[in-house]
């Protein structure tokens, strides 16, 4: 499969601490790639420097062959990767239907959004239902349903999707992976940081283990769940 | 609750415009007092609404808006001054060339004045623009404080101290209604339109807005620049209104920001109708409190007034609104037919 993202030699830090030290990631077209680690391992600044919403970072990330390191958070969007964030963070009070606008921003093609709205219906049925509701009326799990939703509408290449599962109950979480294998079969890729770890390598084609900022392991999902030093480490298995 | 469809509310607004306008073209028999104070509540309804297109809408606090309003002030002021007038009132040091050569219309004069204001608007918002939250806030501030001192040392330009006289009393109840409408067309379109929901997403999160691909920057700045412009407008007809001008800071300085952030307050952050309340509102008890600025009988005995007691009683109105009402009478929406309609079926219900 064609490499769609790699990034190379990246580093990130907030003033005097090292966030990230220097990892190599590879993406190919199609699959599910997850990072899995711990908190702080620096999960989330990984994918926060795809999006260019960090402010110093060194080193280069690449799509599709082309350097996008020093492009802005908008030209990135626009040119097919979306990040789902952290802790949903949809705008409350704003419509669903409104959110979902928002998501499609800066996009022209019509008939295009059009087809990506009725995707993100056909994939989350109660989201069709509350429309015309406020976002911030949703429970959490239909919140998250619509952060997805949002992002899809950017009509994304990659799929960048930060703790989808946080805080959600053990239902819920199941069913945000069955959205997100749909979603790939749509033919999207998807870039997932987890720390679900058991749902998160189950679900990927390739995985990388984070730890204080290093990549230690990597391999396909179904190899690394059955590491012995990730099964200590994540799983909890003794 | 039965919904208002789209033909009974065209009609019903249309109705009301012709309302007002019949109510606007009778204004003078309510004395020239009240025309004054109607006139008045339109020049401050657009400060209102101009200021809340960034405050509200867009969620950035500014405090700049007075050194906005005295851009348009004395930009218009000064370019529809008399030459004759001008000659006699700057007297410390004769004002520059060309000001000193000029007189426009009041029209074009405005429009100018908001342009300039707008113009400053984007050089502030430029670097300042870049800050958030409080920082923005003290930068803006510092701002209007910065201009309303230079109005008071730049006598080649402004007369200083001295002040401006004589100004062309242009304002009327139409210049300032139909500017009025004017800004809630633009403003209210901007609201609801693409580059609208962009700016309120923006205001519920900035963060998550710049990850959907929304250029933060260029649509505060946008939002910043055409406020500035309609507060520019507000200063020229306010100029053109009290027909005196001077840098203090109870009159164009950050008290002017203080009445107008009031109002917005008052009306529902983020409401263009709710400002148009809240400035109507502030006009009107603005001036029944200064009956506590006079001395008061009562009995007998007799209370001496105390001047700024006006103020200080609104400032514990405004207080116990924060406090009690935080949203305001419209919080973020709108007032319209369906919520008229639903506010008299609610009374008739509870009466029944």
């Amino acid at each position: 499969m064609p490499e769609i993202l790699k990034i190379e030699d990246l580093k990130v830090h907030y003033g005097v601490i090292n966030a990230i030290k220097g990892i190599n990631v590879r993406v190919n077209a199609g699959e599910i790639v997850t990072l899995i680690g711990a908190n702080g391992a620096g999960k989330s600044s990984t994918l926060n420097a795809i999006m260019n919403l960090v402010t110093s970072k060194k080193g280069k990330i690449l799509y599709e062959g082309q350097d996008i390191t020093k492009r802005s958070t908008a030209e990135i969007v626009k040119s097919g990767i979306v990040l789902v964030p952290e802790g949903r963070r949809i705008f409350p009070n704003l419509t669903v239907q409104e959110n979902l606008m928002i998501g499609s921003y800066g996009r022209s093609d019509k008939d295009g959004i059009k087809r990506d709205f009725d995707f993100v219906l056909s994939l989350f049925p109660r989201i069709k239902e509350r429309l015309k509701q406020p976002g911030g009326t949703l429970s959490g799990g239909e919140q998250q349903m619509l952060a997805i939703g949002r992002a899809l509408m950017g009509s994304p290449q990659i799929l960048l999707m930060d703790e989808p599962s946080l805080g959600l109950a053990p239902l819920l979480v199941k069913m945000v992976f069955e959205v997100i294998r749909k979603i790939k079969d749509e033919g999207k890729t998807i870039l997932l940081v987890e720390q679900n770890a058991t749902m998160a390598l189950a679900n990927a084609d390739y995985a990388y283990v984070l730890e204080t900022g290093k990549i230690t392991l990597e391999g396909s999902g179904k190899s690394l769940l059955a590491h012995e030093g990730v099964r200590k480490s994540y799983l909890g298995v003794k | 609750m039965k919904k208002i469809s789209l033909k009974i509310n065209l009609i019903l607004t249309i109705a009301f415009l012709i309302g007002i306008y019949f109510f606007l073209s009778n204004v003078n028999i309510l004395g020239d007092y009240w025309s004054r104070i109607v006139t008045l509540v339109a020049i401050y309804s657009i400060m209102a609404v101009s200021y809340t297109l960034v405050n509200g809408i867009t969620g950035i606090f500014s405090l700049g808006q007075a050194g906005f309003i005295a851009i348009g002030a004395y930009t218009s002021a000064l370019l529809t001054l008399s030459i004759q007038q001008k000659e006699m009132s700057f007297f410390i040091q004769p004002l520059i060339w060309p000001l000193n050569s000029i007189q426009i219309g009041f029209l074009p004069a405005t429009i100018i004045g908001g342009l300039v204001a707008a113009f400053f608007a984007f050089l502030i918002g430029y670097p300042s623009l870049r800050l958030t939250g409080d920082y923005f806030a003290i930068a803006t501030l510092a701002f209007a404080e910065i201009i309303r001192i230079l109005i008071q040392n730049l006598y080649g330009v402004t007369n200083g101290t001295l002040g401006l006289k004589g100004i062309n009393p242009y304002t009327n109840v139409w210049w300032a209604w139909s500017w009025l409408l004017v800004t809630v067309i633009v403003i209210g379109s901007l609201k609801y339109s693409s580059y609208g929901r962009a700016l309120r997403a923006i205001s519920e999160d900035p963060v998550a807005a710049k990850v959907m691909g929304i250029d933060v920057f260029r649509h505060q700045m946008m939002a910043f620049v055409i406020s500035g412009f309609f507060a520019g407008v507000s200063g020229a007809l306010y100029a053109h209104w009290i027909t005196t001008l001077d840098p203090r800071p109870t009159s164009l300085g950050v008290m002017l920001t203080f009445y107008v952030l009031i109002m917005i307050v008052i009306g529902g952050l983020g409401s263009i109708t709710g400002a148009i309340l809240g400035a109507i509102f502030f006009a009107f008890v603005s001036q029944w409190l200064r009956i506590f600025e006079s001395n008061i009988t009562i009995f007998g005995f007799t209370i001496p007034g105390v001047p700024g007691m006006s103020m200080l009683i609104l400032s514990v109105l405004f207080i116990i609104v924060m406090i009690f009402w935080r949203r305001g009478l419209m919080g973020k929406e709108e007032l319209n037919w369906q919520k008229i309609y639903n506010f008299f079926k609610k009374v008739e219900v509870q009466n029944e």
